[in-house]
């Protein structure tokens, strides 16, 4: 008990949310490089994905690309950006971990919800005379939205643990409460970065759940 | 003397680096190895009768599937962190760290395979005589194997890579390795034991390949088992 009290007392301490090192800007890092890496996975993997799905080509491609995902250490990828040139521009290495790490559930689910729409929905459309643009926008894509969600919220979720990690090569984010307790043996604080972590971590998955719930276009559940 | 030079020049490739640090590679390595294989085959054990909950009825599933998944939510970096009061810096935190992770996966497969038993064989088996222990452990159990071997797979590769992260601990494997030449800036040792660590889960994948092929032969006639996304 005495540790977690002790965490809660470190987070209770309003001097360590205030300054350079302090909790409100490491947030804002977290926040700020998570941010512009989703959207910049998203531009890339959902147009290409749902093409992919749309034509029905290159489906062992877009469904193996998640499981090579998960062989890539994240930390062994953000070691080499520190390594390289990379390393002394700013927030570039993290953004371009975290895009690398996005893409791949994005793109899969984007593809697998497009192909797991029925075929008999699609042949009624084309049957009815829509052309290849209307069946997408009208038909495949608004039946595919479950799953695309789905991909959106665990590419979300891995991108805000993969800023985290981004603090064991010295970068930016929350995960730097946690190394800078590690490196000063302060075990409460450690264990307060960690809670701030996943707290952060499952109120963005709530969050995205909760919007998925409220965004207009929500069918019925997809039958599985 | 060119043999030096690789070193000196902090070349990314450096053949030098691997030869004259072998047995801290090894060493590594090693390490490595063994964290993966005791937290997979943990998360193996923990996982089936967590699956067999589950199939009790959706009382058990909804809890037991809803946990695990959370449990992947949580970044890695805290995990560790926040089992460190528990287990202090040991092996062992990281262990616990990477069964709680390999559970989302495991259990989900588990469950999968069991549900896909055929009611009529379940009900041969009962007319023949096997009481609940006997079906479980020679009729079900053995024809879930193909989807638990091939969730054991996804578990063990995504293993391998987590491992890097318990470096934060001291003991992450060749992670330990990555951690103080990012800080020295040391290139030779970084691409060398990043490299080193995806061989790692390619062979271990593979080999489990091999091992399903081996335990499952009539799985390789037909269509491969379809797995639900983790």
């Amino acid at each position: 008990m005495g540790v977690v009290g002790k965490a809660f007392g470190w987070l209770a301490d309003g001097a360590n949310w205030s300054g350079e090192s302090g909790v409100w800007h490491r947030l804002a890092e977290h926040l700020l490089v998570s941010g512009i890496a989703l959207g910049v996975a998203c531009v890339v993997a959902l147009p290409v994905g749902l093409w992919l799905g749309h034509v029905g080509r290159g489906g062992a491609l877009a469904v193996n690309l998640s499981n090579v995902g998960r062989a890539v250490p994240v930390f062994a990828v953000l070691a080499l950006f520190m390594v390289s040139p990379l390393r002394s521009a700013g927030y570039l290495p993290t953004v371009v971990a975290l895009v690398l790490f996005a893409v791949p559930p994005l793109l899969t689910n984007a593809y697998v919800g497009m192909r797991e729409v029925d075929r008999s929905v699609v042949e009624a459309a084309r049957g009815m005379g829509m052309s290849g643009g209307q069946l997408f926008w009208r038909v495949e894509l608004p039946l595919a939205r479950g799953l695309v969600m789905t991909g959106l919220r665990s590419g979300a979720v891995q991108v805000i643990a993969t800023a985290t990690i981004a603090a064991m090569v010295g970068q930016g984010g929350l995960g730097r409460i946690i190394t800078a307790g590690f490196n000063t043996y302060n075990t409460p604080q450690v264990v307060a970065g960690a809670l701030l972590v996943a707290l952060l971590a499952l109120l963005v998955e709530g969050l995205l759940v909760a919007a998925d719930r409220l965004l207009p276009g929500r069918g019925r559940p997809a039958p599985r | 003397m060119a043999v030096r030079n690789c070193l000196v020049a902090n070349d990314w490739i450096c053949w030098d680096y691997v030869t004259s640090r072998a047995p801290e590679l090894a060493d590594a390595t090693l390490e490595h190895v063994w964290i993966t294989a005791v937290s997979v085959l943990i998360g193996v054990a923990v996982s089936v009768p967590l699956a067999l909950l589950a199939r009790r009825g959706r009382r058990w599933a909804a809890p037991v599937l809803g946990l695990t998944t959370l449990l992947y939510t949580i970044p890695s970096l805290a995990m560790f962190s926040l089992l460190l009061p528990l287990f202090g810096l040991s092996a062992a935190l990281v262990v616990t760290g990477l069964v709680l992770y390999s559970l989302t996966i495991l259990v989900r497969n588990v469950l999968a395979g069991l549900e896909a038993v055929p009611e009529e064989v379940r009900e041969a088996a009962r007319g023949m005589g096997y009481g609940p222990a006997r079906l479980l452990w020679q009729v079900e159990l053995p024809l879930a194997l193909p989807a638990l071997l091939a969730g054991v797979r996804i578990a063990t590769v995504s293993t391998v890579a987590l491992t890097t992260v318990g470096s934060i601990v001291g003991k992450g494997g060749l992670g330990n390795l990555i951690a103080p030449a990012v800080s020295s800036s040391f290139k030779a040792q970084v691409l060398t034991a990043s490299v080193l660590c995806v061989l790692l889960a390619l062979v271990a994948d593979l080999l489990l390949l091999g091992l399903q092929r081996m335990l499952t032969p009539w799985t390789r006639a037909g269509r491969p088992v379809r797995v639900k996304g983790a």
